[in-house]
């Protein structure tokens, strides 16, 4: 009796709360916008709601995988995406993605030919895919800790600062440069290389202090460690918080990154997504969004703008020497991915 | 004498366990005044995030949405799972073990089992939004509930009920004012634990949230690539002095229920 | 009673309805991945693979650092209990809420935290060299793990046994002192066996979520030590087998039910031994 009282205002309050949670959109007016945390300046995402009187419904995740899990699942409409080289190859193999009108843009010339060069390794057609930041991968070292200047991976190999090293704690980070370092394609599916690739890494392991993702850097700059594996766009922070600290792409190369935004296949109104997409490339925003984020913009017009002391800065935007060694991460091959995964759990038990 | 040295040691036991659970607090306070964005530099004394954090939005839906789903969520689960509690003991043998095996279930997988696995199944039925996270942090608050509330069923006084049944008063009024005072205590820390748990989860509201609905962690964890917003570590502060202040009060305030319980 | 008490297990609906809506199904849905191959055919190789060297490794790695931390925990909460229910009882409360507050906070932000004071360069280290102890570096071993679990659910532990310790009738432990009994009799022959369920309802809330807490392993453990946590992590989200990963989660599941009933068991029989 009392039982069911409780069971009918419980139910009451559930479903109160879901109703009044669930309040539809117009989809013509609304954009689902799907990013990386602190990718984007909020004061841009209103002020485009101001501007175009479009609605966005904004989300963030911390990975690719968690993104492309839930954007899988299907119980979200996202119609725009913005993820990583890798992931975008995955999603136009697997048919999710459509293809982005570029004759609806006005600023799409504002973005570099340099980067529509690394969009063709995943996208060869340059139809689903914009350029939005991108970067390199190398170490960040403590120059007053080191004997002589940095310039290779083998400095991560060779023993010399066992216990004061920070690798990334990511299958793929880790595998690619050790993959550079013994000469070879970081996107290589031969087994014999890529098990080279583990026995170095397992020889390794005592001199790894920590397999880290997001604290690398800040390990370096607290002293902690006198180097670390990260992505360039940490590497700016970390010599801002700390002048020592040195970014540098080794002369074996490196993996190059693209970070680009997709319209999803189930995009409901597609002349809005290329708005926002146009609109982001627009030279306003890209600065004010640059300053916001600080990665290596792929705009020109931003770094024509910025102050000397930036557009010079060789961690923020590298010689085209630097990054003709680097390649940018495309492997998508399940066997491989599963063999790299394997041999990751088997280096983390030993 | 001898009885002024164990006081004393007690007190210092108390003092040290405080200390270790204070600690990483403590760190958290001194961060929100450090005028560096990083939080391994000291940049000198500011007052700077906590001006800025009242200009932030975001922050503020946030902290609503975190509050709101915290309470609603332990609340709910508070009046399911007593109620289950009180129930499942009564229950034959068998049953009662199988119920409480069941209510193990969301604490045995991990979280992110828990949350794809309940993504999964509520989107055959609803988009995600508010009420879908409400829904999942009430599953895995409910069994925190149970646990609290079941030892004291188990030590419960049943013959005061059927006392108070047996003067005449009615099923309801000896429930709430016979049974009930019995529960209190466990049903608090049920309430505190639930209302805790659902603060705290990250993984499990990550997959069961919509777009536009954000939480303090779900927050938190984006912005660890990046740096944690000193912003974040300014609220951590206030949100502990608010409660620590409200706590003095009410301590306080001369205790009523101390006439009404027996200390053991 | 017997009555009244059989009419009560009604009490228990809304909740099963809710466990079967939101736990058994959703745990139907885990299994059902955990059955099948990648390509739908039906297999045990996903659950068995907690067999595999690494896997199992992990299990035991994490099995060690759940069990060292719930008995830590269970060591530290009884004398604060015994502590805390010596202050008046308007105090106890206040004690209480002490003790939860900083569970309040951020838990993500708490680890890191406790990463900057356990850090070569931290604040334990500054401590510890100024008493002229060197040498003394803990950051990145599975004892910072430990500390890590045990400050994230000791309060787990103690609210739990508290409401147990408080319920007990003063005047029990009254008349055993004025017939003589010593403390430690009192604690062991009465404190004790009353505040078993207290004590059962607190293991579980400790020991189970320390097996699966990866995000501890992965900031204090400085990736280099994986629990079994970890690795269904790994599954889902790197791998996104989510296959592999449900099977070992399934895997986890059952060896952990059986350990609890066989715990369970026993705190039963000892329950009736005391009375």
């Amino acid at each position: 009796m009392k039982g069911r009282k409780t069971i009918a205002l419980i139910l009451a309050v559930v479903l109160a709360v879901c109703l009044s949670a669930c309040g539809k959109d117009d989809p013509e007016k609304t954009l689902t916008v799907f990013n990386y945390g602190e990718y984007l300046d909020p004061a841009m995402i209103r002020l485009f709601m101001k501007e175009t009187g479009i609605k966005i419904k904004y989300e963030e995740a911390a990975t690719p995988e968690e993104m492309y899990t839930k954007f899988k699942a299907g119980a979200v409409g996202y119609d725009l995406l913005c993820t990583s080289d890798y992931m975008l190859k995955r999603l136009i193999d697997e048919n999710e993605l459509k293809e982005i009108d570029y004759s609806l843009f006005h600023y799409k010339d504002n973005i570099g030919k340099k980067y529509w060069d690394f969009t063709k390794s995943f996208d060869p057609e340059i139809k689903y895919t914009m350029p939005y930041f991108w970067g390199t991968v190398g170490i960040l070292y403590d120059t007053s800790k080191v004997s002589k200047k940095i310039d290779s991976w083998d400095v991560l190999f060779n023993g010399e600062y066992s216990g004061k090293i920070v690798m990334q704690n990511s299958v793929r980070d880790a595998f690619m440069i050790t993959e550079k370092y013994l000469g070879y394609s970081l996107n290589t599916t031969d087994r014999d290389e890529i098990q080279k690739a583990y026995e170095t890494l397992l020889k390794q392991k005592p001199d790894v202090q920590a397999y880290l993702v997001d604290e690398a850097r800040d390990e370096v700059v607290a002293g902690n460690a006198v180097m670390a594996v990260v992505y360039s766009g940490e590497a700016y922070l970390g010599h801002k918080y700390n002048p020592d600290l040195e970014y540098v792409v080794p002369k074996e190369g490196s993996n190059v990154w693209l970070d680009s935004w997709c319209i999803t296949k189930n995009c409901r109104n597609t002349e809005a997504a290329c708005r926002f997409l146009d609109f982001l490339c627009r030279d306003d925003v890209a600065l004010k969004n640059f300053e916001y984020i600080y990665y290596s913009t792929p705009n020109e017009t931003v770094k024509d703008n910025l102050p000397p002391e930036d557009r010079n800065d060789k961690s923020m935007f590298p010689d085209d020497s630097v990054t003709e060694n680097c390649e940018v991460n495309t492997l998508t091959d399940p066997e491989t991915n599963e063999l790299l995964n394997r041999l990751w759990k088997d280096l983390k038990a030993n | 004498m001898v009885e002024k040295l164990k006081n004393l040691i007690s007190r210092l036991y108390i003092f040290l366990i405080i200390l270790f659970l204070y600690a990483p607090i403590a760190v958290l306070i001194i961060l929100s005044f450090n005028d560096s964005r990083s939080r391994v530099r000291w940049g000198g004394f500011t007052f700077r995030w906590y001006v800025t954090l009242l200009h932030s939005s975001q922050i503020r839906a946030a902290l609503g949405t975190t509050f709101l789903l915290a309470f609603l969520s332990a609340f709910i689960s508070l009046l399911i799972g007593t109620a289950a509690a009180l129930g499942i003991y009564s229950m034959k043998k068998r049953n009662h073990k199988l119920m409480m095996m069941i209510t193990n279930i969301p604490m045995l997988n991990a979280d992110i089992v828990t949350g794809i696995a309940l993504m999964l199944w509520i989107i055959q039925f609803m988009p995600l939004g508010f009420g879908s996270v409400l829904i999942a942090h009430i599953t895995f608050n409910i069994p925190y509930v149970i646990l609290a509330v079941m030892p004291k069923v188990k030590t419960m006084n049943i013959s005061i009920y059927n006392a108070g049944r047996d003067l005449g008063a009615g099923p309801l009024r000896a429930f709430f004012e016979l049974m009930l005072p019995q529960l209190s205590g466990g049903m608090i820390s049920g309430f505190f634990m639930a209302f805790t748990m659902s603060m705290d989860d990250f993984v499990i509201t990550y997959f069961t949230k919509g777009a536009g609905v954000n939480t303090l962690s779900t927050m938190i964890y984006g912005e660890i690539k990046k740096g944690i917003k000193p912003e974040i570590y300014a609220l951590s502060t206030i949100i502990f002095v608010f409660v620590l202040v409200i706590l003095m009060i009410v301590n306080n305030m001369p205790a009523r229920e101390k006439a009404n319980r027996k200390v053991a | 009673m017997d009555k009244i008490l059989g009419k009560r297990s009604a009490l228990a609906g809304p909740y099963v309805i809710w466990a079967v809506g939101f736990t058994v199904i959703p745990l139907l849905v885990i299994i059902k991945y955990a059955l099948f191959d990648r390509s739908g055919a039906f297999t045990l190789s996903n659950i068995l693979a907690i067999f595999d060297p690494v896997h199992l490794r992990a299990l035991v790695f994490s099995l060690e650092i759940a069990l060292g931390c719930t008995a830590i925990c269970i060591i530290l909460a009884y004398p604060l209990v015994l502590a805390i229910s010596r202050l008046r009882f308007a105090r106890s409360g206040f004690m209480l809420v002490i003790l939860i507050l900083p569970m309040w906070m951020n838990f993500i932000l708490k680890l890191l935290a406790w990463q900057m004071i356990l850090s070569s360069n931290g604040v334990l280290n500054m401590i510890i060299s100024a008493l002229g102890i060197t040498g003394f570096d803990i950051s990145n071993t599975p004892l910072s793990i430990m500390i890590g679990v045990i400050y994230e659910y000791f309060p787990y532990m103690v609210l739990p046994v508290f409401d147990a310790v408080v319920a007990i009738d003063a005047d029990v432990i009254e008349a055993a002192r004025d017939l003589g009994a010593k403390k430690s009799t009192v604690f062991w022959k009465i404190i004790f066996p009353l505040s078993l369920p207290g004590l059962m309802s607190g293991i579980t809330m400790v020991f189970v979520p320390s097996m699966t807490s990866f995000v501890t392993a992965d900031i204090l453990g400085g990736g280099k030590l994986q629990l079994v946590g970890n690795i269904i992590e790994q599954e889902f989200i790197q791998s996104m087998n989510w296959n592999l990963g449900s099977g070992l989660s399934v895997a986890l599941m059952i060896f952990i039910l059986i350990s609890m009933t066989f715990t369970v068991n026993r705190n039963e029989r000892e329950e009736e031994e005391a009375w």
